[in-house]
């Protein structure tokens, strides 16, 4: 009875806060879209930023909830994981990041098996991360679809700002050791362009043939005709060198929107990535250097930034442990090896929104995007500095440092 | 000619390290965290011929000292990492779930590239171990990561062939449970165990009596002599172990057979700290940036080092290298400091507590008068993400300088600097 009562006022109070106005007051508040506002303040009504500005300059309502800290950012976004497809337990019936009966599956959808009760998601939110693009992983040539949620949230529906955000695609040798064929780079770009030109025959005849003649629908056709199209951008997980220069010519022969993901020899190819006019969702800082990610390096961030690439820095797909990794922490390691603070923290916040197409909506604390915002009590980098409070939606979602 | 050049070199470099060894150098004027003491504002640590000579703020330098200014840089002992596989070494195969008598130490590579990442890390002191698919995968070995050519070099011991270099791995929980002839539960993975005990008891007993009676002298077995050294004290075992009732399974048996165990990785030592405290077992510890994997570590929390060091547990880190990264190994403490412990324990567990947990104590692990010139020079505060470990000694011979542009590229990576490493994945 006592139980049931307690449950009836915490509903209340989540329902009080997530419908509530609320008021963050920052020390500092790190905005990404604009210079930090000293003292400032940000009200957030009906799960949105409806003002931002010096604490001296906003009033706020008396009704508002009011909460402080010392640094504020945006929430912060993933731009790519598979959490939620590959659960906290390495067990197969946890892992479903990857199918393995075929080398190319565009079809298999995110909706249809993102898992948004899933413990290590509710771990991200409690880290500061409020958006994940995330999806099938890698080590298919063509693994599935992937698509953006926010961090909190029961049903697919519910979380879900994107159905259909990417193609996940690899070049490189997980690929090789998860199928019999291909079993070479080589034979998987000639797979890839094969279905590629399929794909383009079909989207001629979809659109020339007359109305009632056309072909009968192929889900596999449909999801490579909506990258043909530029719906969704082509996710390529690729580490070497020559490869990533593979990838660059793929995209430019099927005009494909090109996103380099892992890129751990990126740092090589400075020039050629700027001008393929690639963007890079970077390894996790703090990857582990093996097989075709043996020599990644903890400044490869910065080289690419500072050379004016677009970088988000991942959290990424993990087949041990950590069973997630937080992009705080990666991000961390970054700025340590040369990005500057700026930059590290647009490459979790903004850089990502704009890479997987929500920058209007998420990334930045600017009236009218979503309320999702993270208060720390120091350095959001350093070590010792703590998630204190992850609003998200305009709902708190995660409480610590009391 | 070339023979004769490089003979000069040799010549020369030698000159210069013995120079450097019996010239006392003082460096000046740093932040020393002696961890045995209080830290030590604008400190002196004199060293010489490999050896500390004096720690202090107000102590004597010798007039032929070399004198080393390091003003505004923090000092601290070399860390201990207790747990780590660099090294490209190996254990016991898939023969049997036991292998007391496999040795790390002959399958080591003195001169593998990844001790690179621990010289870049800071750390001086290893113990590597085999993995932890066995029950008992065989001896580890101790190792300083000083730069040479045998495994002699390196480890703590003159004579690896008649000395006890390093502990024994131990592991419970569900690595070690795997097809025939590994044990398919729990409870079987103890009564192996204890069975192999009680051989081993039974030769030692028989090895006793051969001292008056030589005739009782039992056949020489490679096994049983390794458990009879882990029995008398000699071997210690580091226990890799998970859940809460693993971990009291682990200290049940090392009760039962008295011999001296370390606790690895322990995810869920928080729940049992208590426990662990009253058996006086010390516990070195991961931390993994989030839960899961193995079911047994989904309740893994950083919390438990500040539990384990309010229950008055002895509290070492470790890298579990590659399942950390060497180079990040200062982060452990700060992670347990973030999330509670005091930041004097927590540099303790980088350092002395190891040392303890090694019995290396008398060399390694503090800023002592006697101890080896095992030290780092760090740019900052050792618990800030932007502080750099500039400068890695051992007994008194510079292994790593961050302002060598090679070494730099050991410490961030790049192309072709590390070559491939293993995975240390365990299903």
């Amino acid at each position: 009875m006592i139980k049931n009562i307690l449950v009836f006022i915490q509903l209340i109070l989540v329902v009080q806060w997530s419908t509530a106005q609320i008021a963050v007051k920052g020390e500092t508040i790190y905005t990404v879209s604009g210079e930090p506002i000293k003292n400032g303040v940000i009200l957030i009504e009906k799960g949105k930023i409806t003002k931002i500005g010096e604490a001296s300059k906003v009033k706020i309502p008396n009704d508002f909830k009011i909460y402080e800290g010392k640094v504020v950012t945006p929430g912060l976004v993933d731009a790519h994981a598979t959490v939620g497809f590959s659960g906290i337990y390495n067990k197969p019936e946890d892992q479903m990041q990857l199918e393995k009966s075929s080398p190319i599956q565009p079809e298999l959808r995110a909706i249809d098996a993102y898992n948004p009760r899933e413990e290590l998601v509710a771990y991200l939110n409690s880290k500061g991360v409020t958006t994940v693009h995330t999806g099938h992983g890698p080590g298919a040539v063509i693994s599935g679809q992937t698509f953006i949620v926010k961090t909190h949230g029961d049903t697919v529906d519910e979380v879900k700002i994107d159905d259909a955000t990417m193609l996940a695609i690899t070049i490189g040798p997980s690929v090789n050791s998860n199928f019999k064929s291909p079993g070479t780079s080589a034979k998987e770009i000639a797979m890839l362009r094969t279905e590629l030109l399929k794909a383009q025959e079909y989207q001629k005849k979809m659109v020339n043939t007359e109305k009632g003649k056309q072909p009968s629908r192929n889900l596999k056709m449909e999801a490579l005709v909506d990258l043909l199209e530029g719906k969704t951008k082509a996710l390529v997980t690729v580490n070497s060198a020559n490869l990533i220069m593979t990838s660059i010519r793929l995209a430019k022969e099927f005009n494909l929107k090109l996103v380099i993901d892992g890129a751990a020899e990126s740092y090589l190819l400075i020039d050629e990535i700027k001008k393929s006019k690639a963007e890079i969702i970077l390894h996790p800082t703090k990857a582990r250097s093996y097989s075709d990610m043996k020599n990644m390096s903890w400044e490869t961030a910065a080289k690419l930034i500072d050379a004016g690439i677009p970088v988000a820095i991942q959290s990424g797909y993990e087949p041990y442990v950590p069973k997630t990794r937080v992009i705080l922490y990666e991000a961390a390691i970054a700025v340590a090896n040369g990005l500057s603070f700026n930059d590290g923290l647009k490459s979790i916040t903004i850089n990502a929104a704009k890479i997987i197409g929500q920058e209007n909506r998420i990334g930045s604390i600017e009236k009218g995007k979503d309320a999702d915002i993270v208060i720390f009590d120091g350095d959001p980098f350093e070590y010792l500095t703590h998630v204190c409070l992850v609003i998200t939606d305009g709902a708190v979602t995660h409480q610590e440092c009391n | 000619m070339p023979t004769k050049i490089t003979l000069l070199l040799l010549f020369v470099l030698n000159t210069v390290v013995s120079f450097s060894q019996e010239t006392p150098t003082a460096y000046t004027g740093a932040l020393i965290y002696t961890i045995n003491g209080d830290p030590l504002e604008n400190g002196t640590l004199l060293i010489q011929a490999g050896n500390i000579l004096d720690v202090g703020t107000d102590i004597k330098i010798p007039k032929n000292a070399k004198i080393i200014d390091v003003k505004g840089k923090v000092i601290m002992p070399g860390l201990v990492d207790t747990h780590s596989h660099l090294g490209n070494g190996s254990g016991g195969d898939r023969s049997s779930a036991l292998h007391p008598d496999v040795r790390l130490l002959d399958a080591l590579d003195p001169m593998a590239a990844d001790l690179m990442k621990a010289r870049s890390g800071g750390i001086t002191t290893i113990n590597i171990m085999p993995g932890s698919g066995h029950l008992m995968s065989g001896q580890t070995v101790y190792i300083k990561t000083k730069k040479g050519k045998t495994i002699e070099d390196l480890t703590f011991c003159k004579n690896v062939s008649s000395e006890i270099c390093g502990g024994m791995k131990m592991a419970n929980g569900t690595n070690p449970i795997r097809d025939k002839p590994f044990p398919g539960t729990r409870a079987k993975s103890a009564a192996m165990v204890r069975e192999q005990f009680i051989k081993a008891q039974e030769y030692q007993k028989k090895l006793i009596n051969s001292k008056t009676t030589p005739s009782e002298a039992p056949k020489r077995d490679l096994k049983m002599e390794g458990l009879v050294e882990v029995l008398d004290g000699k071997r210690i075992v580091h226990f890799h172990t998970h859940r809460h009732d693993d971990v009291l399974t682990a200290m049940r048996i090392s009760q039962e057979f008295g011999f001296k165990i370390v606790l690895h990785h322990v995810s869920e030592a928080w729940k049992v700290a208590d426990e662990i405290a009253k058996a006086k077992v010390p516990v070195s510890m991961i931390f993994i940036d989030s839960p899961g994997g193995k079911m047994e570590a989904v309740d893994v929390d950083p919390i438990s080092g500040v539990v384990l060091e309010k229950a008055g547990v002895d509290v070492a880190f470790h890298t579990d290298d590659p399942i950390t990264d060497s180079r990040l190994f200062m982060r452990s403490a700060a992670i347990g400091v973030r999330e509670g412990m005091s930041k004097q324990k927590a540099l303790e567990g980088l350092t002395l507590a190891g040392a303890r947990m090694l019995e290396l104590d008398d060399r390694i692990g503090s800023l002592e008068k006697g101890k080896d010139a095992d030290f780092i020079i760090l740019s900052g505060d050792p618990f800030s993400v932007y502080t750099h470990i500039e400068q890695t000694w051992i007994e008194g011979v510079k292994v790593f300088d961050r302002a060598d542009e090679q070494d730099k590229l050991y410490a961030v990576g790049g192309y072709k600097v590390y070559p491939e490493t293993t995975t240390h994945v365990h299903d």
